[in-house]
């Protein structure tokens, strides 16, 4: 009896161990990690990245839908092809990146939570901060775990991946970006996109 | 002076025109590094990297088309030699 008693404890503590929320780190030794711009402007878009993500997020595959977490975007990582419209970006005329040196969005709670096997589609709400300025922005997101695939990605190591797609828009002038100005060269709305990939190493 | 002047004009709208088909005939802005699309295999995921090279643009050719027109405008303060 006590022996099925310990296995029994042992059996729920195992599960409980398993079943654990994960922290995933979005420092990425591969570089692809990154986040995406995009603005209207007369001749041709403006495109660009930026490719130094970091920070962390709590996420229980049991439980999709408890997700906390914040990523972080180095400023001064942003890149378009241009390098003098790059010098012009990071000045202090528009992002202020010696200023402001990060951008951040920190998910607060998760709403409409589907799950499909691997894949969970949310709405996410959190505070999203640009050029020293946080706002309130619910952001559509898809997260896919990938149980033991860390090994895939980085050899050597073991643990699970964790996938994090999101796209929305924010404007501009709402964070102090030249507010109503130069709308004719550029739009005050911006696309970001976000497709990172975070590992939680076991 | 003045022919001289004619002739660097015509060479700079001439080659600028020319370098600028030859590198694309890119008519967005001027490009300092050109974006390259990496996948990576495992999460499927699309990153950007960037590499040095440069793109002509329509700011480029305007530019140099703009300079040959100052150094033609400037020949006409030349009188031509005697024939």
């Amino acid at each position: 009896m006590k022996t099925r008693l310990i296995t029994l404890v042992l059996m729920a503590l195992t599960c409980g161990v398993l079943a654990a929320p994960q922290t995933f780190d979005f420092k990425d030794p591969k570089g692809i990690n990154n986040a995406g711009f995009k603005l209207d402007a007369p001749l041709e878009s403006i495109n660009g990245s930026a490719s130094d993500v970091s920070g962390t997020v709590t996420f229980d595959s049991e439980n999709p839908g408890a997700t906390t977490g914040k990523i972080v975007v180095a400023t001064a990582s942003l890149m378009v092809p241009n390098s003098m419209q790059r010098g012009h970006m990071l000045s202090d005329k528009w992002l202020d990146a010696a200023k402001f040196p990060e951008i951040s969005f920190e998910a607060k709670e998760f709403k409409n939570v589907k799950t499909d096997g691997d894949n969970t589609t949310a709405d996410v709400t959190g505070t999203f901060t640009l050029k020293g300025i946080s706002k309130e922005l619910t952001v559509p997101v898809k997260l896919t775990y990938m149980k033991d695939k860390l090994g895939d990605r980085v050899p050597g190591q073991k643990g699970d991946l964790l996938v994090i797609r999101a796209g929305f828009t924010i404007n501009r002038g709402d964070f102090n970006i030249n507010p109503g100005q130069y709308e004719d060269k550029v739009s005050d709305t911006i696309e970001l996109t976000l497709s990172i990939a975070g590992a939680a190493p076991k | 002076m003045k022919k001289a002047l004619r002739i660097v004009a015509a060479i700079l709208a001439a080659g600028s025109i020319i370098f600028w088909a030859v590198t694309g005939a890119n008519r967005g802005w001027t490009k300092t590094s050109v974006p390259k699309t990496i996948v990576d295999q495992v999460t499927g995921i699309e990153g950007v990297s960037y590499e040095k090279h440069f793109v002509p643009g329509v700011d480029f050719l305007g530019a140099a088309l703009l300079g040959a027109g100052v150094l033609t405008g400037a020949s006409f303060l030349f009188r031509s030699g005697p024939k």
